[in-house]
């Protein structure tokens, strides 16, 4: 699977599955669970610095940006302006043109304004941003985004953190047939086999955060992660058979008694 | 406190590290070459942002 590379605006990257560095218990779990998991990309928010605790460690010095694509989002963000100015201090600190955009419509959902996001987007790509936004599994939506230039979409599988899995597969599959950038699915995955089958419809690749920090054993969870984006990946190439209501035989008739 | 000091001097007065953060003058980013040609005067307001563990997750804080 190493020369399986996905590209994204010119960018190469060696992983499909993508992490966030959220929720975990401490700066060295978050480390060797992204270890464990194989990925490349890995998403950070942007806060104010703690200028009263100057002894304060720094992600940064965990997750170093030479070894690791850093994906700022803009996590946290209700408005289109709000997300502006996330992404431009993003981008400001100086480790990426990327951004992962998120325009938040609602505190209970956390699904996306696509509005929002889409007006977002088109101004971050005007001013030189590699934008890749978290949007909803709407396909119109999608092909919108495309529209405005965004080099690939991040459709949510379910909503954040709800570890539910895909609740509209058909939907999902509907939008990576509506637009020719990559797709990765971006938050709702509760366990492998849910970003196996994203892999599986076709997916470019799955990003995840609380699947793996918020269980039990967030580094054998990362492991397992990577092996699931990489079965998914696998059996999507090799193209399943169809599913048929009646039994087919696969032992032959031919030589029995 | 601010004044007579630079966007890098007053970095530097709080022991943090320039390279890893992006500065806000008075709600425009300040470009990181700039940092010690640019000067704080009275009144101005500064913010300093840095990367803090987040994902598809992080909840809103204000």
């Amino acid at each position: 699977m190493n020369d399986d590379r996905l590209t994204i605006a010119g960018i190469e990257f060696r992983s499909r599955l993508w992490v966030g560095t959220g929720k975990y218990k401490d700066f060295i779990e978050t480390q060797k669970a992204i270890e464990a998991s194989g990925a490349d990309v890995v998403t950070v928010a942007v806060r104010r610095v703690n200028i009263t605790d100057r002894k304060s460690e720094n992600l940064l010095d965990y997750i170093s940006p030479k070894k690791y694509k850093i994906l700022p989002n803009t996590a946290g963000c209700y408005t289109v302006e709000d997300a502006l100015r996330y992404a431009r201090l993003a981008r400001a600190a100086g480790v990426s043109d990327m951004v992962k955009l998120e325009v938040i419509g609602d505190e209970r959902t956390l699904f996306p304004d696509t509005a929002g996001l889409i007006e977002a987007a088109k101004i971050l790509i005007k001013e030189g941003f590699i934008v890749l936004p978290y949007t909803n599994d709407d396909p119109i939506v999608a092909k919108r985004l495309v529209d405005v230039g965004c080099p690939a979409v991040m459709p949510l599988a379910a909503p954040i953190g709800s570890g539910l899995g895909i609740r509209n597969p058909y939907n999902l599959k509907i939008l990576m047939e509506s637009v020719n950038v990559p797709v990765i699915v971006d938050a709702g995955v509760g366990t492998a086999s849910d970003a196996a089958l994203a892999m599986e419809y076709g997916a470019d690749a799955v990003l995840m955060n609380t699947a793996i920090a918020g269980a039990k054993e967030p580094i054998l969870m990362a492991e397992a992660m990577k092996y699931a984006v990489w079965a998914g990946r696998m059996a999507f190439k090799a193209g399943r058979i169809p599913r048929k209501l009646y039994a087919t035989a696969s032992s032959p008739i031919e030589g029995m008694l | 406190m601010t004044d007579g000091h630079s966007v890098a001097s007053l970095l530097a007065h709080l022991g943090i590290p320039a390279e890893r953060v992006a500065v806000e003058l008075n709600l425009k980013v300040v470009d990181r070459q700039t940092f010690p040609g640019t000067p704080l005067r009275d009144g101005d307001r500064v913010e300093v942002i840095g990367f803090i563990g987040g994902g598809e997750d992080t909840r809103h804080e204000r």
